[in-house]
């Protein structure tokens, strides 16, 4: 083979490579758009915060809805609060306080709760074990809350006591100002 | 695939071997993509691709589009708009899909001019030609109920004319009507079994494509010179021939950027200008739009419904001859219908032994005529039926007609064809040959 | 509230006048919008400018029911930020809660309500809904060089108020509007042949703008001209909010396949070379 022709054969191997390179580009560019049409609208994304205004009584318990699901706003009387306070951390069975509002935060009564002397509690209502919705509060063996799916047992700070539950119920991202609760969730863009 | 002889695939290793004794889906997929190609194939042999890809288009943005879509009278008008303002691209992929049945259709009529002029439905390719003209009945019918979709102005007063066509039958027509609809009107019934139709469809068209193919797979391709390909040898089917891969593959694959290219242009800077105004209003059951116009894939077909009204003396004719059971409107429906059909049925209308029109002085002319009768045809569907447009209508649906069932035949008998080449290879050489000596490239 | 004011201007409608067929014969005035052409893009301070017209008087009769406040604040729109999306929202729309069973402020999550009380017709989609451009003849030409003409038809039936020819009856329905084809029109104003002798028709929608009835905060001309390319202008945004998003997709797309193109054309023309060749040899 003479030189001239291996060096026309580079330059076809190069072309072909480039037209199989675009080609390629162009498939990728065009299922994308496929794809991503799932993740949330605008609409969904829009309501992604809700705000409410939410002043309670000692043991007075509201659930919200948000994001489709069920969330727990609860004002804890004084011995509910003792209770929750009186918990070593390394009784529990999750030691992560799960709030989203500090991460890595030990699961202690005042990392979990807000508002005048720790009274107010905020949480997910939804089982950290498969995802029912737990029942209470004075249910269960900690007089907290109970999911009767599969036998979770959760205290008055909402932490997970006994059961196949893994984790504490989970406190999302929040701002409690001047009565005005606002739930926020952050979408990843 | 039998007919022309080629290379088989041959399982090497282990592991082809074990698949091959058990499913032979490697052959087939070989055998599919290396199938013997005539040479010679033109720029008008890249339809089918183009189509291919459109059908894929429509699956996948349609797919899509029913994630966010609600079949319901309240809510599809605003669940269209919450495609278009809220979903992700939602936009783009409405437009997409919207566009894509007019590139759809802009492909099949090239595709099937392509065959009525090379004489592709002639035998042995009748089948090929039939399956292919199912297929595109039910294009129309899948795209007629997707326009009803939207539930804009457009889509309900449409609906209520291409279902009132139904109600011309004599006798059955009103229980079939109704039993189209669902109802005594265009309501939510109506677009509910619209929209399970609308998905269905495109499946059973895939699977029609599917024998389509097989069946021209099995025939072989026609090419230009309407000359078949060598089958004595596979030495021989060499010369007339080149596999499909990569040779037309990458051909077609050119021709398909190009036409993306164009349809890109037109989603981006104009979408709506094949689309109706009058589809931006929700549907309104007590108010009619003042012209209602079907989309214009369905226009030279709707003039033909129009052209015989009960002033054309034909239509009088069979009217007094049925005793007014074939009345104007219906005469119109088997007119349409019929116009259709005629096409369906040209393999046996067309006398000659010639197939490609290449060799067919006379028959040129006619077949110009006949494509400037389409088009024609086409605008005229979508003027209002008053003035003069009514009687060009009538001329054009006249001609239609006379072209397949008078003009057809009769050619064949009267037409003295001009000489064929012997093999596609002598016209491919012929063509490249010629084309050497009157560009006279220096750089050769 | 800007729409009680509003309701002061903008008279009630007695005429409902059916269908409201798309575009007609009248002459539509060409106006040059910055969204038109290729790389056209919305005009922010104008689409700002055609809400304010729209919020003061537009919105007493005709709601937007399908446009979602927030997205006064995304991008290719009016290019609020969001606290001001919030503001505008809270202080100038009211929307009625079916949760609540009552009225209510707007939050940014709503959309503009749909104003059912006038027999006005929502004007979400109303810059698609209506074309401008026809012909010549059925060709197409006009609408695939000029665009549909939408925009173009509102601006020009917003101004083509006229007073009233004087054949037409006293205290006949409506108000004469040169643009304004299917309206009603009274028998003393056609000949003999039931020809009309004027333009147009009698509309029921009263005159809604007037010069200087919207004072503008940048500044701008707020004469019957300028406010109704504002407004139509916004009404065009309202229709199509993806307008610039669209056209950079198009472009994007139309850069690569052509790039796509060029290369295939190279490889399909380097692949058949040997064949045509071979070809030529034989001749």
């Amino acid at each position: 083979m003479s030189h001239a022709d291996d060096h026309e054969g580079t330059r076809r191997d190069f072309l072909y490579y480039a037209t199989a390179g675009a080609g390629a580009v162009t498939a990728g560019a065009a299922v994308w758009p496929l794809v991503n049409q799932m993740n949330p609208s605008a609409d969904v994304r829009a309501l992604s915060t809700l705000t409410e205004a939410v002043e309670l009584e000692q043991g007075q318990q509201i659930r919200l809805f948000w994001q489709g699901k069920p969330v727990f706003v609860r004002r804890r009387n004084a011995r509910e609060v003792e209770l929750s306070v009186d918990v070593e951390n390394s009784e529990l069975l999750d030691q992560n306080a799960r709030n989203m509002n500090m991460p890595e935060a030990d699961a202690t009564n005042e990392n979990r709760s807000f508002g005048e002397n720790d009274e107010y509690v905020l949480f997910m209502g939804v089982c950290t074990h498969l995802g029912c919705v737990p029942v209470g509060a004075g249910q269960g063996d900690y007089g907290g809350w109970f999911c009767p799916c599969h036998g979770s047992h959760y205290d008055l700070a909402g932490r997970i006591r006994k059961g196949p539950a893994p984790e504490n119920l989970h406190i999302p991202e929040f701002t409690y100002e001047n009565g005005l609760l606002t739930l926020i969730r952050q979408y990843k863009a | 695939m039998a007919g022309i002889p080629h290379d088989h695939y041959e399982p090497k290793t282990g592991a082809e071997k074990w698949l091959h004794t058990r499913l032979p889906i490697v052959g087939l997929i070989y055998d599919t993509l290396m199938i013997p190609t005539p040479k010679n194939l033109n720029w008008m042999w890249i339809w089918g691709i183009v189509l291919a890809f459109c059908l894929a288009l429509q699956i996948a943005t349609g797919i899509v589009l029913v994630m966010h879509y609600t079949p319901h009278v309240d809510m599809a008008f605003a669940s269209v708009e919450h495609i278009m303002r809220n979903v992700n691209g939602g936009h783009m992929i409405r437009y997409m899909h919207g566009n894509g049945a007019s590139l759809f259709f802009i492909a099949v009529y090239l595709h099937i001019f392509r065959g009525l002029y090379y004489g592709s439905y002639k035998s042995p390719r009748e089948v090929t030609w039939i399956i292919g003209m199912i297929i595109y009945l039910l294009m129309m019918g899948t795209a007629f109920m997707g326009y009803v979709l939207p539930w804009g102005q457009m889509s309900f007063w449409g609906a209520t004319v291409i279902t009132g066509l139904f109600g011309a039958i004599p006798f059955i027509g009103e229980p079939i009507q109704t039993w189209l609809l669902g109802g005594p009107a265009v309501g939510n019934p109506t677009l509910n079994r619209f929209f399970s139709l609308h998905y269905l469809l495109p499946f059973v068209i895939a699977g029609l494509v599917i024998v389509h193919i097989w069946a021209f797979h099995h025939t072989g391709n026609n090419n230009p010179t309407g000359v078949e390909v060598r089958r004595t040898s596979k030495a021989e089917a060499e010369k007339d021939t080149l596999p499909f891969w990569p040779y037309f593959v990458i051909k077609d694959l050119y021709a398909l950027a190009i036409v993306l290219l164009v349809f890109f242009a037109i989603v981006g800077f104009m979408p709506n200008y094949l689309g109706h105004p009058d589809n931006y209003i929700e549907a309104n059951p007590l108010a009619t739009p003042a012209h209602i116009v079907p989309e214009w894939y369905f226009l030279p077909f709707y003039a033909i419904l129009r052209a015989f009204d009960s002033e054309v003396w034909l239509v009088q004719l069979v009217s007094f001859l049925t005793a007014g059971i074939v009345d104007a409107k219906f005469f119109g429906v088997v007119a349409m219908f019929g116009a259709i059909a005629v096409m369906a049925v040209v393999p046996w209308l067309d006398t000659s032994n010639v197939r490609s029109g290449r060799y067919r002085p006379m028959f040129k002319l006619w077949f110009l005529i006949l494509c400037i009768d389409f088009m024609v045809l086409m605008w005229v569907g979508a003027m209002p039926a008053e003035g003069i447009y009514p009687y060009i209508a009538l001329i054009g649906a006249t001609y239609w007609f006379a072209y397949f069932l008078v003009i057809l035949p009769l050619l064949g008998l009267i037409e003295k064809p001009m000489p064929q080449p012997d093999t596609i290879e002598d016209d491919f050489n012929d063509h490249y040959g010629k084309a050497e000596k009157s560009a006279a490239s220096p750089a050769e | 509230m800007f729409k009680k004011l509003s309701l002061a201007s903008v008279t009630a409608f007695g005429l409902a006048t059916g269908a409201f067929a798309a575009g007609g014969t009248a002459h539509v005035h060409d106006v040059d919008f910055s969204y038109e052409g290729l790389f056209g893009a919305y005009d922010q301070m104008q689409l700002q400018r055609g809400l304010k017209v729209y919020t003061e008087v537009c919105a007493a009769c005709h709601g937007l029911k399908f446009v979602p406040i927030r997205s006064l604040g995304e991008p290719g729109g009016p290019g609020f930020s969001p606290d001001e999306v919030r503001a505008f929202a809270a202080q100038y729309v009211t929307v009625y809660d079916a949760a609540l069973e009552e009225d209510r402020a707007a939050k940014p999550t709503d959309n503009f309500p749909a104003v059912t009380g006038a027999e006005a017709p929502d004007l979400s989609l109303m810059a698609k809904a209506r074309a401008g451009y026809h012909g010549p003849y059925g060709s197409g030409i006009n609408q695939f060089i000029k665009g549909m003409g939408g925009p173009e038809y509102i601006y020009t039936l917003l101004v083509s108020y006229k007073d009233a020819p004087s054949c037409a009856p006293e205290g006949f329905d409506g108000y004469y509007n040169e643009a304004f084809t299917s309206g009603g029109y009274p028998d003393e104003c056609k000949d003999e042949d039931g020809n009309h002798k004027y333009p147009g028709s009698w509309i029921g929608m009263a005159p809604p703008l007037s010069d200087g009835l919207v004072e503008f905060d940048d500044g701008h001309s707020s004469d019957l001209h300028h406010a109704a390319e504002d407004v139509t202008a916004f009404l065009m945004w309202t229709a199509e909010p993806k307008m610039m998003a669209r056209k950079q997709a198009g472009l994007t797309a139309v850069i690569f396949l052509s790039l796509l193109a060029t290369l295939l054309y190279l490889t399909n023309k380097s692949l058949w070379a040997p064949i045509k060749k071979a070809a030529k040899k034989t001749d």
